[in-house]
């Protein structure tokens, strides 16, 4: 089977938008949200939507520190993420604010697991920044694989069987196949706002039967997501990182 | 994990075993059969044993994610890849006949032998680098031939794909390889350089040439750290006999850093296929090592030669093309010929690591009997070589980077693309004559290498002005006559 992650959307419609049909005309037959649903961008009711119309078709999602925010607290957030918070909790309805706030931390599926941040405490909200983070994650858990997002650069890490670690940047639409022998993490770049230099929607497919995971790229509307921003009076440097991707 | 269960006549996965062919240090191999598939099959198994080298799996781990990555005749062909869950293999094309190991009783070999068969490899190599993967242990027993003469690279256990993770990376606290083989700048840690192959097959030329190892037998680190600043005796020096040209390209693979190497295998095979237009330097007259004061030099100023570069090979492949222009060296092609040029030198001047190949056709007739000397006696193929060079020199290329051919053929087009083919040529400039009754007659013979070129192809022509003003003289001229 072939599954699709997506992770921090934040409320991108136009990068979203393009994400899910890449991956439905690569033939993907279950969609994962790897969290962060919401903030930053201007269009988070038809995100949400989305992700619990797919979570009703079978799809699962887990909860980001933004949707935690903007449904059950605020935490420690910059001004610009605070400012974009705020303004999100005020659109988003009951209904779509419980939805956020009953997401899980972490959902095993088979032998992977699915988080936002990473597995030994899921609501620290840490980064996986290197290879000793990963081992971190990774020592954590059972799991064989480990999709997770958060840090908006996407990254693949493995362990093998005497603990040595590797990092890799990976290419974009290569396949890698992960091999049993190890644990693997992978990180998964950012739909929505994209911060590794290249402003494309980024999203991950993982095939079960082969075990070949493929990061992709897909380009999209970014001046109508920027236009958006602004003219919903969001910080204006969250509609100018959209282009550089930083 | 699981005992190993494999025994002749045991089926793992529709492999059904057979013999078993050999049994190395890392793997062993057993040759295999399969309903679907005809042609001879080994399979590969690492040693997972307790107290096995941990090195054996993740070099197995790493073959198992490369092997199935690849294709085209210079790697064997993969068939199917078991994980560690069951039983761990790689089911592989038997390439038939021995590896180059076998020959080491009859070093040296002729000169001229040992530079056919290494233009095979560095051909094979280029192909290896194309597919984005850096070999790291070239060495005469990672290296076959097919029965029709492709060099076959096997082994991929040390390799390092792009693409793909490199789970060689934290594996070891010292640099894993063959010694005798060892790149520098692999003793320093770097695995990301293509050119660090051409020196190991710089290592195997010397090998096979002079009989003798550029830098001994050593196996330890520190034994191996003294190529970092030594030079090896130039092989010159061991056999008085050894043509200039072969020094030059043995010792340009075998220089301390890489960017005084070879920017690439294609660039290396295309010398060793023309050894006449190698460009003779210091390296071709060395007859003795360097100075110890360079040596000491070198030694205790390690640091401030250069940083490392972060290089990757698809950067490094796409900045060091080998171009190819067909130049008319026939009188009124002059316009012709100056756009050409201009478009050279533009291409050139972006990329300081490709080289030109200026290629002109002598054409030879159909049924007449084609003499060597022109009617004044002089040797039209020497005419067309000082030609080619007088249209080149306003382009300021150093010689190393100029090569000249005339080729003789009854059909230009044909030599063209065959000269494209063989010399692996990555681009071709080509000019297209005015519409006339002789293009008309024969064809167009850029619009033929534009259409079967497996490389990119321009196509130039005069600039508008100036065909335009000889359409004019040229309707003046009708139009007088009538």
């Amino acid at each position: 089977m072939l599954l699709a992650f997506f992770s921090d959307i934040h409320a991108n419609r136009q990068a979203f938008a393009a994400c899910l049909e890449a991956a439905r005309a690569k033939g993907a037959e279950r969609f994962i949200c790897l969290g962060d649903i919401v903030g930053y961008g201007a269009d988070p009711e038809w995100s949400v939507d989305t992700i619990m119309a797919l979570v009703e078709q079978g799809g699962l999602a887990v909860r980001g520190n933004h949707d935690n925010a903007v449904a059950v607290s605020s935490e420690n957030m910059n001004a610009e993420a605070q400012a974009a918070i705020e303004w999100t909790r005020g659109r988003l309805s009951a209904a779509q604010r419980r939805f956020l706030a009953e997401l899980p931390m972490m959902v095993p599926d088979d032998d992977r697991l699915y988080v936002h941040s990473e597995a030994s405490s899921p609501a620290r909200w840490r980064y996986v920044q290197s290879t000793a983070d990963a081992a971190r994650s990774m020592i954590a858990t059972d799991a064989q694989v480990t999709f997770c997002g958060h840090i908006h650069r996407p990254t693949l890490y493995s362990m093998s069987v005497t603990a040595k670690m590797t990092s890799f940047i990976p290419t974009s639409h290569a396949p890698v196949q992960l091999l049993r022998g190890r644990q693997w993490l992978a990180v998964a770049g950012s739909v929505g706002q994209p911060r590794d230099g290249d402003p494309a929607a980024s999203f991950v497919t993982y095939e079960t039967q082969t075990r070949e995971i493929t990061y992709c790229r897909v380009p999209y509307d970014i001046e109508t997501a920027a236009a958006r921003i602004r003219a919903n009076g969001l910080p204006p440097w969250l509609a100018e990182r959209l282009a550089i991707g930083r | 994990m699981p005992k190993s269960a494999l025994q002749p006549g045991a089926v793992i996965d529709g492999f059904t075993i057979g013999e078993c062919v050999h049994a190395g240090g890392m793997a062993t191999l057993w040759s295999v059969t399969h309903a679907d598939i005809a042609s001879p099959l080994l399979m590969k198994v690492p040693r997972v044993a307790e107290g096995e080298d941990p090195a054996a799996i993740v070099s197995f781990e790493m073959e198992q994610m490369i092997l199935p990555k690849l294709s085209g005749p210079h790697v064997p062909a993969c068939f199917g890849t078991g994980d560690f869950a069951a039983q761990a293999y790689v089911v592989m094309e038997r390439v038939p006949g021995d590896t180059l190991y076998k020959r080491l009783p009859e070093l040296p070999l002729p000169y001229e032998e040992a530079r056919v068969l290494v233009a095979k490899i560095a051909t094979a190599l280029a192909d290896l680098h194309r597919q984005h993967v850096i070999h790291h242990d070239i060495k005469p027993s990672s290296i076959m031939f097919r029965p029709t003469g492709e060099a076959v690279l096997i082994d991929y256990g040390l390799s390092c794909h792009r693409h793909l993770p490199d789970l060689l990376q934290e594996e070891f606290r010292l640099p894993y390889g063959t010694a005798p083989y060892m790149p520098p700048e692999r003793l320093m840690g770097t695995r990301s350089d293509p050119r660090s192959d051409l020196f190991a097959l710089g290592v195997l030329l010397y090998f096979f040439t002079t009989g003798m190892r550029p830098f001994g037998e050593t196996e330890t680190l520190r034994g191996m750290r003294r190529r970092l600043w030594r030079d090896p005796y130039p092989p010159r020096q061991l056999k008085s006999d050894y043509p200039p040209w072969l020094q030059e390209i043995v010792l340009r693979c075998l220089e301390i850093e890489p960017v005084w190497r070879y920017p690439t295998a294609s660039q290396l095979a295309f010398d060793l296929g023309h050894p006449d237009q190698v460009r003779l330097t210091a390296r071709a007259e060395k007859t003795k090592r360097d100075p110890l004061t360079t040596v000491w030099w070198r030694r205790f100023n390690r640091g401030l030669v250069q940083p490392e570069t972060k290089s990757d090979v698809a950067v490094q492949l796409a900045t060091s093309p080998i171009v190819a222009i067909a130049i008319d060296v026939a009188e009124g092609a002059d316009e012709l010929n100056g756009a050409l040029r201009v478009t050279a030198d533009r291409i050139l001047a972006t990329l300081p690591s490709a080289r030109l190949a200026c290629v002109n056709v002598l054409k030879l007739g159909r049924i007449t009997i084609d003499r060597t000397l022109d009617e004044q006696g002089n040797n039209k193929h020497i005419d067309r070589m000082v030609a080619l060079k007088h249209w080149a020199s306003p382009l300021k290329l150093d010689a190393s980077r100029l090569t000249v051919h005339v080729l003789e053929a009854i059909d230009p087009a044909t030599a063209i693309l065959e000269f494209a083919e063989v010399n692996h040529v990555d681009h071709i400039i080509i000019g297209a004559r005015r519409d006339s009754v002789l293009r008309a007659l024969l064809g167009s013979v850029s619009a033929k290498v534009a259409a079967e070129a497996k490389c990119t192809v321009t196509v130039v022509r005069p600039p508008r002005l100036v065909a335009r003003a000889e359409e004019a003289a040229d309707a003046a001229t009708t139009q007088a006559a009538s």
